[in-house]
């Protein structure tokens, strides 16, 4: 009986499930001390992702990017890189997505291709930089990473204030040309028919007319779908997971690990990339504008990453997670005034959690020893 | 055996625990004042994990520990050295920048009380230690410069400046040659004279039988018994050791060598910091022979290896494999030339811990058909050969495919990587201390597994730190000193005297 508990215990995904629970319980320590109800703030969370059809979409919209970045950070993982770069390949690759839809106006068959595959170039050309400068040089990629971030996000800033894309009286550039819209129905649901059908049904037009309802989700599945094939099915995956796991004997083994090493962040820098592309094409307002700060596109990715056990397709299940409850977090502030960055702390004792729980197996074969049934 | 003033040490009831495994089960010992007293045990029987609660540094599930008969607890290695236990590690813990004495005064120093440390009263002390004991040590010089066994020395001398009347040394003799080693004894028996007690590790026998009166066996964890050494043959200790009876000597017949495979022309190799590691070195291997490579650790080995795969390019020089030169290659091109290489390190080099058996066994054969068709890995091909290996080479457990290899005792892992290897098919094996971390069992399968090689027609080179390994299993020895080859012998006439000697740098004809 105690063995079954124990091996129950000791899959990820209940790992990851106590990690939540904790994470949950702590951001209700802090409201309680900050003097919000606990109870009144995870209802209203509740409600914020569950009551209407129209948050779920919105949260599954959300989801893409960072499931995309997470898929490249944790592909990167696998062959023991750390792609913290995955904010600036995001970043870069919508400026440059965003420069080819303004350019450009073909029908959407080429529009669509062009402008995303430009972006999951620009992201793939950062990251081949960052593996070819660590592969050549020895130069570490986390440091090389971090300085492109801040290229990326300068560049960006650089074009949104351009003569030539900025959008006069805003604060971005314009947005590109609809022939590149990922959306789905998107003429059909402002036209004469739609409006009608939709005052029909008012559950489809929650759904689809006040949402930016696109593919991009069904693309990140894909993809995950995709690198896990990838990672664990084919003699690449399989050279590049060896190479993660020990490059020394992935040498002596005649793989040629430098090489690898810039294959790896190509991908995972086009995996960041598509991401950017995505967002552009999927969701309003379709342009960049300048940035103040890092959006964390990048950065959350890392987390789902982390919170996925670096599984491409837990990222998928990480992402919606995390997704929700940003967009919870917005709710709460709004609705009892209580600050987002509750969820944000709430987000970080997840993260801590999810580390912190790879010690529970131990903890449960120790339980099991004393009882001397192991 | 009750508790007496008439014991240094005595443990009662040792338990202790490394997550699932109960690393020691109730362990007793009893160790005289002023003997040396042997613990001997296979790699992994947990002598070593003994020791280090003696001395503080892991401690015990269960179980107490008297000294002179008083009953102590011994929660750190600082209490330990308040105790009188000394330990000298098998990897030495010394700063390679400092001098011999700063070495030795490290974390002790006497100071005014200002704080500015006396030198010159510890040189003092010092001296007087190794003027007691017999010790050649120079104290001005930087440690990164004298040689392993005087390093030995420096942390044996460390151990005594600390007031140690207990000195615990592990594996002692594993990183010496033969003359090192007689001078170790010489000054362990000054010790011993001094009324000091000393506690080996070890699992060698032959280093027993000469230095300790008692020897304390453990198997797998186990106190099994505690022996007068002296009334014991090598064969009888080697056989409670392991547990059943064991071939100490290598069973093989004559070699028959045929045509040349593998030949070194004039190699010479550098190292990152530029400086030659392996200079003009020459030799051949041929068909059917075992070349047993001897040499003091860090001769040269690791680079000349790195330059045979083409890790590390040569600076000038060839090598070549039945006449087709491969120097300055690749890695790959080294391998589809046939050559195959047992590394040194299994589980740094050789195997990737946290993958499969079965992962670990394609390892070399990935590419391959019909292990890749199309650029995926068929994973019933691949369980088909990690079958057939684990049948042919005694894997155990048998069904061990999917487990990963981390978990796998170190005998096995070993056996996958050698049944991995001679699955190449190659025309030279290259064994570097394949039986490093093996128990006696193991060793003697390695040992088999190798010649049953070479009776196949295969080019061994085996480079390897112990002489005893060399000894037993080569036909032609050669001893690689400062990068150089400085002597060839056949096997008849190699023994551990000459072959030390020449390891040592002394000329052959001394």
């Amino acid at each position: 009986m105690t063995k079954s508990i124990a091996n129950f215990l000791k899959k990820p995904f209940i790992c990851t499930c106590i990690a939540v629970f904790f994470g949950c319980l702590v951001a209700c320590l802090i409201l309680l001390i900050t003097g919000y109800s606990p109870a009144m703030s995870l209802a209203v969370m509740f409600n914020a992702i569950f009551s209407r059809p129209k948050f779920i979409v919105n949260i599954i919209l959300k989801s893409t990017p960072i499931i995309l970045t997470g898929i490249s950070v944790a592909f990167a993982f696998k062959s023991g890189l750390f792609n913290i770069g995955s904010e600036g390949q995001y970043i870069f690759s919508t400026v440059i997505s965003t420069i080819v839809g303004i350019v450009f106006d073909f029908h959407p068959i080429i529009q669509i291709p062009l402008v995303v595959f430009s972006g999951v170039f620009a992201g793939a050309l950062l990251g081949g930089i960052v593996g070819f400068l660590k592969a050549k040089f020895g130069i570490h990629e986390v440091i090389t990473s971090i300085m492109f971030n801040w290229i990326a996000l300068y560049f960006c800033n650089f074009i949104a204030n351009s003569q030539m894309f900025h959008k006069p009286e805003s604060d971005g550039t314009y947005s590109i040309n609809p022939s590149g819209f990922t959306l789905l129905m998107y003429d059909w649901k402002f036209s004469d028919d739609g409006v009608r059908f939709f005052k029909q049904n008012p559950f489809w037009g929650d759904i689809i007319l006040k949402t930016d309802f696109n593919v991009n989700f069904l693309v990140a599945v894909f993809a995950s779908i995709l690198m896990w094939v990838f990672v664990y099915r084919t003699r690449k995956g399989y050279e590049l997971r060896v190479t993660g796991l020990n490059p020394i004997a992935a040498e002596n083994a005649g793989i040629n690990v430098n090489k690898n090493i810039i294959y790896t962040m190509i991908i995972a820098g086009a995996l960041s990339g598509l991401a950017g592309s995505l967002s552009i094409t999927g969701t309003s307002s379709h342009n960049v504008h300048v940035l103040s700060t890092f959006e964390n596109n990048g950065f959350n990715g890392l987390s789902v990453a982390l919170i996925a056990g670096s599984s491409p397709i837990g990222c998928i299940f990480a992402g919606l997670m995390f997704s929700a409850f940003i967009y919870a977090g917005q709710t709460l502030q709004f609705k009892t005034g209580a600050p987002s960055e509750i969820v944000n702390i709430m987000i970080g004792v997840i993260v801590f959690f999810v580390a912190l729980v790879k010690i529970i197996p131990i903890i449960v074969n120790r339980f099991l020893e004393k009882r001397g049934n192991a | 055996m009750e508790i007496s003033k008439k014991y240094a040490v005595q443990m009662r009831g040792i338990t202790k625990y490394f997550g699932n495994t109960k690393a020691l089960d109730s362990v007793d010992l009893d160790i005289e004042k002023g003997e040396i007293h042997a613990i001997l045990g296979e790699n992994g029987a947990g002598k070593s994990t003994l020791m280090n609660i003696l001395y503080g540094l892991y401690s015990a599930d269960g179980g107490e520990i008297y000294l002179n008969g008083e009953k102590v607890y011994i929660k750190n290695p600082n209490s330990a050295i308040w105790n009188g236990i000394g330990m000298v590690h098998q990897h030495f813990m010394l700063i390679e920048k400092f001098s011999v004495l700063q070495n030795i005064v490290l974390g002790n120093e006497t100071t005014d009380k200002f704080g500015i440390i006396n030198m010159r009263e510890a040189k003092k002390k010092v001296l007087d230690i190794i003027d007691k004991y017999g010790m050649k040590v120079d104290l001005k010089k930087k440690v990164k410069n004298i040689s392993v066994g005087m390093q030995q020395k420096v942390e044996i001398l460390k151990a005594l400046y600390r007031g140690a009347d207990i000195l615990i040394l592990d594996e002692p003799t594993a990183v010496l040659v033969p003359q090192e080693i007689d001078e170790l004894m010489d000054v362990i028996e000054n010790l011993k004279k001094d009324g000091k007690t000393i506690v080996i590790i070890t699992h060698k026998l032959k280093e027993i039988k000469k230095s300790s009166q008692k020897c304390t066996i453990i198997r797998k964890g186990k106190f099994i018994e505690c022996i007068d050494v002296k009334s014991e043959s090598e064969q009888s200790l080697a056989e409670k050791m392991v547990g059943r009876k064991v071939k100490l000597l290598v069973d093989k017949s004559k070699a028959n060598p045929g045509e040349k495979v593998f030949e070194i022309k004039n190699l010479t190799v550098k190292c990152e910091k530029g400086v030659e590691r392996v200079k003009n070195l020459s030799l051949e291997v041929h068909r059917g022979e075992i070349y047993g490579l001897a040499g003091v650790d860090g001769n040269g080995q690791k680079e000349l290896l790195e330059c045979i795969i083409s890790k590390k390019y040569a600076v000038s020089g060839q090598i070549l494999i039945n006449g087709k030169e491969i120097q300055n290659t690749s890695v790959r091109n080294v391998l589809n030339n046939k050559v195959s290489v047992i590394h040194e390190d299994r589980h740094k080099d050789g195997a990737i811990l946290d993958m499969s058996v079965a992962d670990n066994a394609i390892l070399e054969k990935y590419r391959e058909y019909p292990f890749n068709q199309r650029g995926f890995l068929i994973y019933e091909e691949r369980d088909k050969f990690t079958k057939k290996l684990i049948k042919e080479y005694d894997i155990r457990p048998v069904d061990c495919e999917y487990t990963k290899i981390r978990n796998l005792s170190g005998g096995n892992q070993q056996k996958l990587i050698i049944g991995r290897e001679i699955a190449n098919d190659p025309e030279l094996l290259i064994a570097v201390q394949p039986t490093r971390g093996l128990d006696v069992g193991a060793i003697e399968y390695v040992h088999k597994t190798l010649i049953n090689l070479r009776d196949k027609g295969k080019a061994i080179l085996l480079i390897s730190l112990e002489l005893d390994e060399i000894l037993s299993v080569s036909d032609k020895i050669g001893v690689i000193y400062d990068g150089s080859i400085i002597g060839e012998l056949d096997q008849e006439e190699a023994d551990e005297n000459n072959v030390g000697l020449l390891m040592a740098g002394g000329n052959k004809n001394d």
